[in-house]
């Protein structure tokens, strides 16, 4: 710790020094990847055992529980990469969906009998997330001059017209039909891909997320990441720092759009079909809730309020009109309504449940179920929020 | 990384030209060149033909009521909002449609007006934003070294928020990180605005040292008695229009601008 030669009149200097070499050297996260991989492997691993316990074997079984998870995989993508627009360059993207439909489209022309295409599903991944980049960019180039809430009309307006494109294009879309009979994955080893065998789809899902969180990590400690946090801060001092900040937010917005290329891929391979309707405002709208509630700007924290929201409203709901069903309450009076809590489908209150969250995690943790460090320290006083940092320095 | 070499100390030379005459003396050719500058905000005539000169070693200031166009004049050169007519020259070379992170690289510093720090950084963080641009390490090293020297205050809370300091030490924040960037020009605009008496005066000692160790300073103020105390020549500015230029010592006599400015 205290250096040979130092004199000590010179040390604070040379720990201040030594401190900002340190963060330096921090910044490849050699550690992270590896906590990244070994992480994502337990909870792959994990997750099928603990289906089988009770109570949830009640509800489903295994194979239905990893569809389910492989289904919430895509929407762990899409949280993933919107947070680097939102969470980490700060800019709101009402229209996030668009991509997904860009990516979902690009795969059923690469791999359906409507086009006769059959290309293979990996090098299709690759393929899905460059065209929604492309379009990300397209998008971003002309809008990304616009300040915040002109961002987020356009983005909207954006979300809006692609699916309407799809829809009404029906010479190269069949319209409302959509496209189906996409084909599925092939893999040796793993086995078919297919309807009555989630545990490839689930097992792949797995592993693109590893891949992308590990490189969504790199991304933010990078340099890149450390001007989307400036321009997050305040757009005009990062310009003063020489941050060129359209090219830096045109970045953020291709590498969001890619990812959610990425999961539009995916999801029509196991879906096998695409129309769409599936590609609304809804989607845009809960990736973006999705963001918000996890706590914006933390990577991991994102992708796990990503999954318990998947499985809160696919899994939880069910389970919340069976267990209001089961019990068999008499109806009793609130005012001048009656509420027979056996007859309510709660699936069908969904977004009324999603509003009432989000009101909810406003008032009273504002900064999302898993905030980043930095948003955390922003709420502590500062004696911790300095003394966690120096921790981190002497790291 | 010798200090010695991170401080040159090249004295601004005291004029002799200070009694003689009103005519700012300024030979060779200026680090700073504005001509006939016009800026718009939609249709208001904001900076209304602005020409100013800084050469290399000097303090300007820049004086001028709430509104009178200094920061605008400001932004114009450090390329956030670009004129719609007239030119500005760094080192003779034309500057005007240059965006502002290039000028960065350039040599333009700019510590904008209300401080602007990035306050869920750290304080060592914003230092290390100041030298986005910059690759070459060791200089880098020498610059935190040089920022902790002028302000030891940010040593002792380079791991702390930066929004959680205090309102001197965010100024002083927001003048280290423009130093990051090493720039031959650094603009202030009002350093003082919002700081204790005490503060200020440290404030302005400061950027006397900055000044002392070779950058040349566009200082923008509303305290016009510190400001012509420590700059060489002073341009007052008057609804977008520069109505005086002259040296801070005959500015400090002149009658209108001590009514104006000075307090009689």
């Amino acid at each position: 710790m205290i250096g040979k030669a130092s004199p000590p009149a010179a040390n604070p200097l040379r720990r201040t020094l030594r401190a900002i070499r340190d963060l330096a050297s921090r910044l490849p996260q050699r550690h992270q990847s590896l906590t990244v991989i070994v992480g994502m492997a337990f909870v792959t691993a994990i997750l099928p055992l603990v289906v089988l316990a009770p109570p949830l074997n009640g509800f489903g079984r295994q194979n239905d529980w990893l569809d389910g998870f492989a289904n919430a995989g895509v929407f762990v993508l899409l949280a993933m990469g919107l947070n680097v627009v939102v969470g980490l360059a700060g800019l709101l993207d009402l229209g996030y969906a668009a991509f997904f439909a860009i990516g979902a489209y690009t795969y059923a022309y690469g791999a359906s009998p409507f086009s006769g295409l059959d290309v293979p599903f990996w090098p299709m991944l690759l393929v899905g997330a460059a065209v929604a980049m492309v379009f990300g960019l397209l998008l971003g180039a002309p809008t990304l001059r616009l300040r915040g809430d002109y961002l987020a009309i356009v983005t909207l307006g954006f979300g809006e017209i692609v699916p309407v494109v799809f829809l009404n294009a029906d010479t190269y879309t069949r319209g409302t039909n959509g496209i189906s009979g996409v084909y599925q994955p092939v893999l040796p080893i793993v086995g078919n891909f297919g309807f009555g065998n989630p545990m490839p789809y689930y097992l792949t899902m797995a592993a693109i997320i590893a891949v992308a969180m590990i490189l969504l990590y790199r991304l933010q400690d990078s340099r890149l990441g450390r001007a989307w946090m400036a321009i997050r801060e305040d757009e005009l001092a990062a310009a003063s720092m020489g941050i060129n900040t359209v090219t830096t937010k045109l970045l953020a917005f291709a590498i969001g759009a890619s990812t959610s290329g990425l999961g539009g891929v995916f999801y029509a391979s196991k879906l096998s079909v695409v129309s769409p309707d599936q590609f609304g405002f809804v989607i845009s709208f809960t990736v973006l809730a999705m963001v918000v509630l996890g706590g914006m700007g933390n990577i991991w924290g994102v992708a796990v309020g990503a999954f318990v929201i998947y499985e809160l409203q696919s899994q939880g709901l069910k389970q919340l009109n069976s267990f209001f069903g089961g019990l068999g309450l008499p109806p009793f009076h609130l005012g001048p309504l009656t509420v027979d809590l056996t007859s309510i489908n709660f699936l069908e209150y969904q977004f009324l449940l999603y509003g009432l969250a989000l009101v909810g995690m406003m008032l009273l943790r504002p900064e999302g179920l898993f905030p980043s460090r930095r948003r955390r320290a922003e709420l502590r006083d500062e004696a911790d929020a300095g003394a966690a940092n120096e921790e981190l320095v002497q790291a | 990384m010798s200090e010695a070499a991170a401080l040159p100390a090249p004295e601004p030379a005291l004029d002799p030209a200070l009694t003689v005459g009103p005519a700012p003396a300024t030979a060779g050719r200026p680090l700073l060149r504005l001509s006939d500058v016009h800026v718009y905000y939609g249709h208001i005539h904001a900076l209304q033909g602005i020409s100013l000169e800084v050469h290399p070693g000097e303090i300007v200031t820049l004086l001028g009521a709430n509104g009178a166009g200094k920061t605008t004049t400001l932004k114009a050169i450090s390329g956030l909002h670009h004129p719609r007519q007239g030119s500005i020259e760094l080192d003779g070379q034309e500057i005007t449609r240059v965006p502002a992170h290039a000028l960065v690289r350039r040599g333009i510093g700019h510590a904008p007006e209300g401080r602007r720090i990035f306050g869920r950084m750290t304080v060592l963080e914003n230092l290390q934003m100041g030298a986005y641009t910059r690759s070459d390490r060791a200089a880098v090293d020498a610059d935190y070294e040089r920022v902790f020297t002028l302000f030891p205050r940010l040593q002792e809370r380079r791991s702390q928020l930066a929004g959680s300091l205090s309102g001197g030490e965010q100024q002083m924040l927001a003048i280290g990180r423009a130093l990051m960037t090493q720039p031959k020009l650094l603009l202030l605009d009002e350093p003082s605005m919002g700081l204790a008496p005490i503060l200020v005066e440290q404030i302005f000692q400061i950027i006397h040292d900055i000044n002392r160790q070779g950058t040349t300073i566009l200082l923008v103020e509303q305290n016009a008695l510190m400001a012509l105390g420590v700059a060489r020549r002073g341009y007052i500015l008057q609804t977008g229009q520069i109505v005086l230029a002259d040296e801070s010592a005959a500015l400090a006599q002149n009658d209108e601008v001590r009514k104006a400015y000075l307090g009689g």
